[in-house]
C-alpha cells in the first residue's frame, strides 16, 4: 500500500544477547573494555600496579610456604617458582574476570533497562578487560621465565592455544553467571567459594603428578582447568613433564574434560540467550 | 506556536505495529536465591499476569511527530520499550525502516566515572554509528553543549544542568531517522526547555520521525501532527491531537469518578476524592510559572462521624526534600469542628511560587483534633512543574530578596 520508493521494513524482534548487528556488538565491547581498563589504569595514582601487586603478593606467600615449609617445591618440581607464578597469574584472569562479571549486568541496571543494548557485551567485556590485564601480568612471567634461566622453545608458540581454551572457558562461565544473578542473588556468594575450591583443584600450588592415588588423578583431570594448566607446563616450562593426557591416565581420560568444558559452553550460550530477552524485566 | 499540518497521508510508514500483546507476570511472592528456590521448588508459581499491552496495532508515517499519551500504567512506557527493543512483545509484530534512537531517559547510558567525551563517543556507539563517525562529530557535540572547556572532565563533576544539556546534544547528534523520546521535556529549566523546542522544530522541518510519550497535553497539542491515547493496554483513540488531549481529561474524570469507592486513598474515616492545581480560573494545570500563584485544590469526604480534623501538605522536591509544609484545622461555618458522614470538605490553598524550576509533589495528611492520629496519609496526592524563573540552579527556593553591590574608592587611590 505504500508509495514506490517507501523505505525497507525491517522487523523487529525486541532485545537479544548481540542486539543490532555484529559491527556495533563488537565496537561497543571493544570500547568498552578498552575504556574501562584505560580508567583502570590511570584512574589510581599507582595504577596497573595494584592489578599486579595481587597475584604477585600471593605469589610471594605461596611460594614461601611451599618451599620454605612443606619442602615442595624445589626438589620434585623443576622451575618451581616459576610454574606456581604461571599458574597463579593464569587463574587470577579466570577468576577476576568470572567474579566481576557476576554482578555486571545487574550493575549495569540502568543501561539495560532503559537502552537498547546488547547484553552480551557486558559480561565478555568483563572478561575482555580483565584479558588486558593479564596479558601486562603475563609480560611479568616472562621476566621470571628468563630470570630463572628457561629456555625459549618452540612449544611456546602453542601457549596461545591454551590461552585460547583458558579465554572461551571464562567467556563461558561469565555469561552464565552474569545472567543467573539476575535471578538468583546467592549465585554472587555460591560463586566466591567454588572459585576458591578450583584454585585448590587446579595444578597452581601443586602437579598434578605428585598425588599418590590414580584415581582421585583421575577425577581432578575431570577440570578442564587442571588440563590446560598441565599442558601449559609441558609447553612453557618442562617438555619432559607428563603430558595432560599421560597425567589423565591417557588420552581417553581426556574426554571427561573435554566434555565439561563443551557442557559449560553450551549451556551458557543457553541460557544467555534464553535470558537475554527478558534481562530488562526481571530487574 | 505554529499549528502542524497533518503531512500527506501519502507519506509512507516507517513504524508499523501490528496486534502487540505483552504481559508482566508479576510474582506474588519473589523467589531471589537458589536456597529459597531449592526449599519452596513450587512457589516460582506464585504469580499474577499483569496485562500491560493488548492488541495494539497503529502505523506511524514518515515525518510525523506522534504522540502516545496516557496515565501511568497505562502501558505507554511499556509500548515505548518494546518500540526500543528492551523489551520483547508477547505476540504482535514491528516493522521499523531506518535507524531508531531512543531516549527513554536523557543521559540514562552515561558513565560518570569517564569524561564527556568518552560518554559521547560510548553512546554514539550504541546508537549504532561507527567509533569513527562519532569522533568526527565529537567537536560538534560539546560545542552544541556548550562544554568546550569540561570536555576531558569526569562526568561525576558536573552539574545537572550540565549533565542535561550533554545528553541532549548526544541526542541531537545521533542523526537518526527516527526518535523515540519519553517524558524529556519535563526536565530543566526554561533556557533548556527552549533549546527542547527550537530542536524539535529543527527535527521536524529536518522530515524526521518522532514519537513522544507524555502526558503533558500542552506539548502534544503543540508539536505533533497526530496523537494516539492509549488506556489498559488499548488503544482508546487515535488522531488529531486536540480531540485525543479531550478524550485524556475525560478518561481522568471519569476514572476518579469510577474508582472512588476502591481507591486506596481512603481510611476507615475519611476519603481523598480529588487534589489538583488550578490556574486562577479554575482550569486544571500541570506546569505552573516561577512567580504565578499556585493554586491546590483538595477535595475529602468523611466516611462515618468524625470530630473534628486538620489537613496538611507537604510540597517536597523531585529530590524528596521537603520544601514547604502548611494546614487549616477544619471547621464550619458556625464553629463546630464534628463531621457527619458524606459531608464534604474542600481546601483551596493559593502559594506564591517561590519555587526553583523542577518537579514537585505534594503529600497531604488528614489528622484528628483529639487524640492526634493521623486519620488519612496520601503520599504524592498531585505532582507540577514548576517552569520559568531564575537561571539559578543552585538552592530549592528563591526567596525574595534585595541585592546590592558599592565600590569604593580605596585609601591609596
Amino acid at each position: 500500500m505504500n508509495a514506490e520508493g517507501a523505505p525497507a521494513m525491517r522487523e523487529v524482534h525486541g532485545p537479544s544477547a548481540l542486539g543490532g548487528g555484529w559491527r556495533r556488538f563488537f565496537d561497543l565491547l571493544w570500547l568498552i573494555s578498552v575504556t574501562e581498563f584505560r580508567r583502570v589504569y590511570f584512574g589510581t595514582v599507582l595504577g596497573y600496579l595494584w592489578s599486579l601487586i595481587r597475584p604477585l603478593l600471593l605469589f610471594a606467600v605461596l611460594l614461601f610456604v611451599f618451599t620454605r615449609v612443606f619442602k615442595l617445591g624445589s626438589d620434585e618440581v623443576e622451575y618451581y617458582p616459576v610454574l606456581l607464578l604461571l599458574g597463579i597469574v593464569l587463574f587470577t584472569f579466570f577468576q577476576e574476570s568470572t567474579t566481576t562479571a557476576v554482578t555486571s549486568v545487574v550493575s549495569q541496571e540502568g543501561v539495560v533497562r532503559k537502552t537498547q543494548f546488547p547484553r552480551l557485551v557486558i559480561p565478555l567485556s568483563t572478561v575482555l578487560t580483565g584479558a588486558f590485564n593479564f596479558c601486562l601480568n603475563l609480560l611479568v612471567v616472562f621476566v621470571f621465565l628468563f630470570a630463572f634461566g628457561v629456555e625459549p622453545m618452540w612449544s611456546w608458540l602453542l601457549f596461545p592455544v591454551a590461552l585460547a581454551a583458558l579465554v572461551v572457558l571464562t567467556a563461558a562461565v561469565s555469561m552464565a553467571l552474569s545472567v543467573l544473578y539476575v535471578r538468583f542473588r546467592d549465585v554472587a556468594i555460591i560463586w566466591t567459594v567454588l572459585a576458591q575450591v578450583l584454585f585448590y583443584a587446579t595444578p597452581i600450588l601443586y602437579p598434578i603428578g605428585i598425588v599418590e592415588d590414580e584415581t582421585i588423578e583421575r577425577i581432578l583431570m575431570f577440570n578442564p582447568l587442571a588440563v590446560i594448566f598441565e599442558q601449559v607446563r609441558v609447553w612453557m616450562l618442562e617438555p619432559s613433564a607428563p603430558t595432560a593426557a599421560e597425567v589423565a591416565g591417557g588420552r581417553v581420560w581426556l574426554l571427561p574434560a573435554t566434555f565439561v568444558f563443551v557442557f559449560i559452553c553450551a549451556f551458557a550460550v543457553w541460557i544467555f540467550n534464553r535470558d537475554a530477552p527478558r534481562i530488562a524485566e526481571e530487574l | 506556536m505554529d499549528k502542524p499540518l497533518t503531512p500527506g497521508g501519502q507519506a509512507p510508514a516507517v513504524i508499523a505495529v501490528e496486534d502487540l500483546h505483552k504481559s508482566f507476570r508479576i510474582p506474588t511472592h519473589r523467589v531471589d536465591s537458589l536456597k529459597e528456590r531449592i526449599v519452596r521448588p513450587f512457589s516460582a508459581r506464585d504469580y499474577r499476569d499483569l496485562r500491560a499491552l493488548d492488541g495494539v496495532s497503529f502505523e506511524i508515517r514518515q515525518g510525523e511527530f506522534f504522540g502516545i499519551v496516557g496515565r501511568n500504567g497505562s502501558g505507554k512506557s511499556t509500548l515505548l520499550k518494546l518500540l526500543a527493543s528492551i523489551y520483547r512483545a508477547d505476540r504482535g509484530r514491528i516493522r521499523m525502516a531506518g535507524r531508531l534512537a531512543p531516549f527513554i531517559e536523557l543521559g540514562v547510558g552515561f558513565n560518570h566515572e569517564l569524561t564527556a567525551r568518552e560518554n559521547v563517543v560510548l553512546n554514539g556507539v550504541m546508537m549504532g554509528l561507527t567509533p569513527n563517525e562519532v569522533r568526527r562529530r565529537l567537536d560538534a557535540v560539546i560545542e552544541f553543549a556548550e562544554l568546550g572547556e569540561f570536555a576531558e572532565l569526569k562526568l561525576k563533576n558536573y552539574s545537572s544542568g550540565m549533565l542535561v544539556r550533554l545528553a541532549f546534544a548526544v541526542m541531537m547528534e545521533a542523526d537518526a531517522d527516527i526518535l523515540l523520546i519519553d517524558e524529556v521535556l519535563a526536565v530543566g529549566d526554561a533556557a533548556f526547555q527552549q533549546k527542547c523546542a527550537d530542536a524539535f522544530r529543527e527535527m521536524k522541518a529536518a522530515g524526521k520521525t518522532i514519537v513522544l510519550v507524555t502526558h503533558e497535553m500542552k506539548t502534544v497539542e503543540e508539536y505533533c501532527h497526530r496523537a494516539m491515547l492509549i488506556d489498559g493496554g488499548k488503544i482508546q483513540h487515535l488522531g488529531e491531537p486536540g480531540e485525543v488531549g479531550r478524550r485524556y481529561l475525560r478518561l481522568n474524570f471519569e476514572r476518579e469518578a469510577a474508582n472512588s469507592e476502591t481507591t486506596p486513598e481512603a481510611s476507615e474515616e475519611v476519603r481523598l476524592l480529588d487534589t489538583w492545581i488550578a490556574d486562577e480560573a479554575g482550569a486544571r494545570l500541570t506546569n505552573v510559572e516561577h512567580g504565578e500563584e499556585i493554586h491546590l485544590r483538595f477535595e475529602l469526604e468523611a466516611l462515618r462521624d468524625v470530630h473534628g480534623i486538620g489537613v496538611g501538605f507537604i510540597v517536597a522536591n523531585a529530590d524528596g526534600v521537603g520544601v514547604f509544609q502548611f494546614g487549616i484545622p477544619v471547621h464550619k461555618e458556625d464553629g463546630s469542628t464534628a463531621l457527619k458522614a458524606g459531608e464534604r470538605v474542600h481546601i483551596g490553598a493559593a502559594i506564591t511560587n517561590l519555587f526553583v524550576p523542577g518537579r514537585y509533589f505534594v503529600h497531604c495528611g488528614v489528622n484528628r483534633n483529639e487524640n492526634g492520629g493521623i486519620a488519612l496519609y496520601v503520599h504524592d496526592a498531585v505532582d507540577f512543574v514548576v517552569f520559568g524563573g531564575t537561571e539559578q540552579a543552585n538552592g530549592i527556593v528563591e526567596l525574595p530578596h534585595r541585592i546590592e553591590a558599592t565600590v569604593e574608592a580605596g585609601e591609596r587611590a
